[in-house]
Formats: structure tokens, sequence, C-alpha cells
């Protein structure tokens, strides 16, 4: 057991796979020489060589379309859009190609690649640089997406992601890169679409995923001083997302509550409340109540930030609602 | 490796004959109402897939259009299962999920057409990397449009493969004309002109003399599978049909598109009875293609509908390959 950083878990993540296989290269926007944005694709420039880590000129559509036609012609390529705003860029390669190949060619074709996207605020980047779009992705089929929270996770999210011969996303919030967790030895690995108990209860539920999951248990936290016990269920993977985890949380608790620091209209909590509305209905004792952000793009100016993000005193009040 | 690669001139019009007694057929069955959707025909364009893809081994790779029917038989995808594909049945080479637009042949390297302008430029950006960090000695080759030149994915992937030197050859097919609107009016640049300010060493050859097409393909494939980095081939051609099989083409005088002198079998032919060869070895590469398209179409329309459940479950990989 060591403590590392989330973001120094991904580098490991990443490093374990490349040294296990050669097939595996990485390339995106200043993630060789500079070692990436946020730090995480550091070393892996000098150790694996830079035939296998390269630095791309700004081409966002090239970056990921290059990735499937590598995928399709016997790589694993891993690549990173620096801000998963910037996959506005990619889209046509995401949706179009990598998410349709396997299906529309009959399964002729495998598509083992991942593309890496740190969302989220609270950086005060601003409208640009903030977003979780990460709802867009997990509507298309043929996409998988997965947003780790803990440290453990973040390692074996990566290597899962890295071993799916489906094209997978990897949701990284930035403002998890520099927090320090527990990895674990052995090594964590974990499948796509396991979500996890992140603290058990029979009062609640929360769901919740990425980043929002601190806030989450904060939340429970204030919870329990007042005797209400509330479970956190940590999605970890949203396509395929664990839905007979929060079913069984459900039929446990009898109240749902879904947050994430994404818009709150037609965002990943729509699905998940449309679902236990359905499957769970005859379990439900509330409202399903859903925590997001407010319909506006994400502000620059502290104040307006900190008031935009969902934090854990909302997500107590949601709680309060489905239990009133 | 030029001259061991080299295709006969009876070869190219074998494969450009059989393109077009396959096209022929398609938009037959395409009226008839036995294939769905729509079709995209390169009639008068056969001089480009045979020409490029003659110059290729059957490891290189290729990504292609939504004209993409002869690049796909060039590249030696399965005649039967091309048409059990366009037509829908179940085996064919997608098993009905992709139909003309998108057929594909992994055995082949086939890629794929794609219904998407331009998409194939960085898919085969891609494919070179894979083709340079494995050291396999293949290449990768797509064919796009003129009007492909005009997305701005054309910058990113010729940029790309420019820097990385990449074992790519991009060929623009330059038929004049994008869905209904002339180059003209579409394009500022001048195509290779385009590829040179990526430092990309760029040919034009008339696309409706496979001969010429061919020779250039082979100096161009030699040249990147030497190292070269990427190279980029302009083909003049002529699209001799609608944009689509039932454009009514308002846009444009029929004769602009179809000047019998250009058509590149034709030429071939006469070219080849000038040389001496004898008019039965010439007529034969007709008789042949006709004889093998009827084949196929007799096995297309026996084919079986795809079932629903089949495609379901391939949306992803099954999940026991999954870690
Ligand atoms: C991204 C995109 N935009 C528009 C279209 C519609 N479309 C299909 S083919 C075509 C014209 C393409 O012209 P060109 O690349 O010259 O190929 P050609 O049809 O002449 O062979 C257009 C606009 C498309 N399929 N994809
Ligand atoms: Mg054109």
């Amino acid at each position: 057991m060591s403590e590392v950083r989330f973001g120094q878990a991904i580098n490991r993540a990443l490093a374990d796979a490349m040294a296990a296989d050669e097939n595996i290269v990485i390339f995106g926007e200043d993630v060789a020489a500079p070692g990436g944005p946020f730090g995480v694709t550091r070393g892996l420039l000098d150790r694996f060589g830079a035939e296998r880590v390269r630095d791309t000129p700004i081409s966002e559509a090239a970056i990921v379309g290059a990735a499937v036609g590598a995928a399709m012609s016997g790589l694993k390529p891993i690549v990173e859009i620096m801000f998963m705003d910037f996959v506005t860029l990619s889209m046509d390669a995401l949706v179009n190609q990598a998410a349709k190949a396997r299906f529309m060619f009959g399964g002729q074709y495998a598509l083992p690649m991942v593309v890496r996207l740190p969302h989220g605020g609270g950086i005060n980047a601003g409208p640009q640089h903030s977003q979780c779009l990460e709802a867009w992705l997990t509507h298309v089929p043929g996409l998988k997406v997965a947003c780790p929270a803990t440290v453990s996770d973040a390692y074996a999210l990566t290597r899962a992601a890295i071993a799916d011969p489906d094209p997978v996303i990897l949701v990284e919030n930035k403002s998890l890169y520099a927090v320090k967790g527990a990895l674990p030895e052995p090594l964590p690995s974990v499948a796509i679409g396991t979500a996890d108990i992140a603290r058990p209860g029979r009062d609640a539920t929360i769901v919740t995923y990425g980043a929002m999951r601190g806030m989450a248990l904060a939340a429970a936290d204030m919870l329990a001083k007042d005797g209400v016990e509330t479970e956190v269920i940590d999605l970890r993977s949203l396509q395929p997302w664990d839905e007979s985890a929060v079913l069984a949380s459900l039929a446990r608790t009898h109240r749902l509550v879904i947050a994430h620091e994404a818009v709150e209209a037609f965002g990943v909590g729509a699905e998940i409340a449309a679902r236990m509305a359905d499957v769970g209905f005859d379990e439900l004792d509330g409202p399903i109540v859903r925590v997001g952000a407010p319909f506006m793009p994400v502000p620059f100016a502290k104040e307006l930030e900190a008031r935009y993000r969902p934090d854990a005193a909302r997500i107590v009040e949601g709680v309060r609602r489905t239990l009133a | 490796m030029t001259a061991a690669n080299s295709s006969s001139p009876l070869d190219l019009l074998r494969t450009m004959t059989l393109i077009r007694e396959a096209e022929l057929r398609l938009a037959q069955l395409f009226a008839d109402g036995e294939v769905p959707g729509f079709i995209h025909l390169s009639v008068g364009q056969e001089g480009v897939a045979a020409g490029v893809c003659a110059a290729l081994s059957s490891t290189d790779t290729l990504a292609s259009n939504h004209r993409g029917h002869g690049h796909a038989l060039a590249k030696g995808l399965d005649l039967e299962r091309f048409f059990l594909e366009i037509m829908g049945k179940a085996e064919g080479m997608c098993q009905g999920r992709g139909g003309s637009m998108h057929v594909a042949d992994a055995a082949v390297g086939m890629l794929g057409a794609n219904g998407i302008v331009g998409a194939g430029l960085p898919i085969a950006v891609g494919s070179a990397l894979a083709h340079q960090v494995r050291k396999s000695g293949a290449i990768a080759t797509v064919f796009f449009g003129d009007g492909a030149l005009a997305e701005g994915v054309m910058h990113e992937s010729f940029n790309l493969a420019s820097i990385w030197r990449l074992p790519v050859l991009f060929v623009c097919e330059n038929n004049g004309w994008s869905e209904f609107s002339p180059t003209s009016k579409q394009l500022a640049a001048d195509p290779c002109a385009l590829a040179l300010s990526h430092r990309i060493a760029a040919r034009s050859v008339d696309g409706n003399d496979v001969l010429a097409v061919h020779e250039m393909a082979l100096v161009l494939v030699d040249e990147i599978r030497e190292g070269g980095g990427p190279r980029f081939l302009e083909c003049r051609t002529t699209r001799v049909r609608g944009h689509f099989e039932g454009d009514p083409q308002k846009y444009r005088e029929a004769a602009d598109a179809a000047r019998s002198e250009d058509d590149p079998i034709g030429r071939l032919e006469r070219r080849l009875t000038a040389d001496g060869v004898p008019a039965p070895d010439i007529e034969a590469a007709t008789r042949e293609a006709k004889r093998r398209v009827d084949a196929a179409v007799r096995r297309a329309r026996s084919g079986t509908a795809p079932a629903f459940d089949a495609a379901l479950r391939d949306v992803y990989a099954p999940s026991e390959a999954a870690p």
C-alpha cells in the first residue's frame, strides 16, 4: 500500500500497461516531452521512447481519428484530449467512426483504444475549460465511459480501459489529479460496469461518480449527525453502468438522490432516474431527486463558479427533500 | 520491387471491368428495389481504383469514402460478400449492417468505405502510424474526393502525416464535383499545392489513364516504403453518373459527364488493340466480369435477412473477450 496522487495512479497504470504490451502507444498534445498538461504522462517518453510516446500538433480531430486507424491496424492507442471541452473537435472520430466500427463492419474490427478526457470545474477555468460533457458520450452506442473517483479506481479503471477490446473514454476530474490516496498492493483491478458502495446506509441512497463522490461522502457525514444514514454508490463506470447495484441499494433505502457535477438537465442522472422510476418503481418511497449544475455555462468568477458547482450542502438538501 | 509489383495492362483491364460491371448491376438492382438506401457509383473513375490498388499489397491498408465500391473491389474484397452486403444480407461482409457506404474487409486490409466526407484521412494516418510503430513494412492509402479537401481534418491529417513521416499515400480523386456543386466553387486551392504546403511531395495524373495512374502509384508507393514519408496523388477523373443513383442532375449538362473518349476502360482497350493484343483477350475481360457478377448476384439473392438480435449483441465485443 502506498500513498500516491490520483494523477500518479493513472501514470502508473499507463506505465504498467505499456511495459506489458508493446502495441500500446500514447499520443496527444504535450503528453510526451512536457509530460502532459496535468503531468499525468510524465516520464513515459523517457521510459518507452519517442516511437511509442508522442506529442501531436493541436489536432483533436486527427488525434482521435488516427487512434481509430491505429486501433484497426494492430495498435492499442491511448490518446489524451487536453480538456474535455475540446472533444467537440473529435466528435466525428468518436461518434461516427470509433463507436460504430465493430458494429458497422460486422464484427471484423475491434477498436481497443482509450481516450482520456479531463473534465470538471473548480479551477476557475471558465466556460470552455470546465465542462462535464460525459452524457454526450454515454448516449452513443459503441462507446464505454468510465470516471474514477479514487486513487485505487484511477489505477484499476485505467488498466481496465486499456485492456478492453472496445473504445473506452476515461473521464478524469481535474480537481482530483492532486488528491492523495492509497494505492493498494497487490494492485487493484475493477471491471468496467461495476459500482462501488462508498459508504453503506439504510435511509437514502446517493448515486454519484467522479469528484462528486467526495461531496456525497461529506453530505453523508453531515446527515449522519442528524441520524440519517445515507448509502453512497460511486458508479465508477457510466456506460455501461451498474443498474443492479443501484437497484439493490434503492431496495435497501427506498430513497434516491443522484448527484453529478454535470448540468442536471438531460444528464447521466436523467437516465438513472428514468430507469429507477421504471424497474425500481415499487421500491420508491419518495421522489427521485437530482443534484447537478444549473442550466448555464460554467462561469469564471470565483463567486459564480462556487455557486454553480453542486456541493455537499446541496446534496444534503436533496436527500432531505426525498425524505420529507 | 516496382517491376515485381506492377500489374499487366490486362490485369488492370480486368479490375476496371469488374468494377464497371458490378456497379452497372448495382444500378439496375437499385432501380429494381433490390438494393435499399442510396448508392454512389464510380463509373468513369475505375482507372484510379484499379491503378492505385494494383500498386499495393494485401497487407497494405486502405481507407475509402462514400464512393468506395471500386476501391474495395480493386483491393480484393470478395465479390459475393460485397453484393450480399449491399443487398442487406446476413452473409454480407458487414452482416448487412453497413451497406454500400461501409464495405470493409479486414482480410485484405480494407478499413472501410465511409459515409463521412474526409473521415478516412485521419484513419489512414493512424493506420500508417501502426505500420510505422510495428515496422510492418506496409503502407496505408486513402481515397477521397476533391470535396474532402475542404474539410478541416484534411489539414490535420496532412500535417500529422508529414511531421511524423508516416507511410501513407493520399489519393485525391478529383472528379470536378462535390455533390451538386463544381469544385471551382468549392475549393480555392490547387489540390497539389495543399499537399506541398505541408511538405508532402505531390503529383497529378490523368486519372482516366489507368496506366499512368498505375505507373505513378508504383513510384509513390516505392518512395513511401523506402521511408520517404507521405505522398499525395491527384487523379483527375470524371464522374459519369449522378452524385447518387437517381440524381436528376439538373445542375449540369449530361455532356459534361459522358465524354466517351475519356472512359478509362475504352481508352485502355484502344491502347491494347493498338499494341497488338488480340481482340478476344480484350473482350474476355468484360465477359468474365459479367459472368462473375451474375454469379455473385445469384448468390446474393439467396442470402438471408440479418437477425436483429445478432446485431444488438455486436455493439460491443463479447464480454468473455474483456478481462
Ligand atoms: C461530413 C460530411 N458532409 C457532407 C456529406 C454529404 N456528402 C456526401 S458526398 C458529398 C460530396 C463529396 O464530394 P467529393 O469528396 O468530391 O466526392 P465525390 O462525391 O465527388 O466522389 C457530400 C457533400 C457527408 N457525407 N459528410
Ligand atoms: Mg468530387
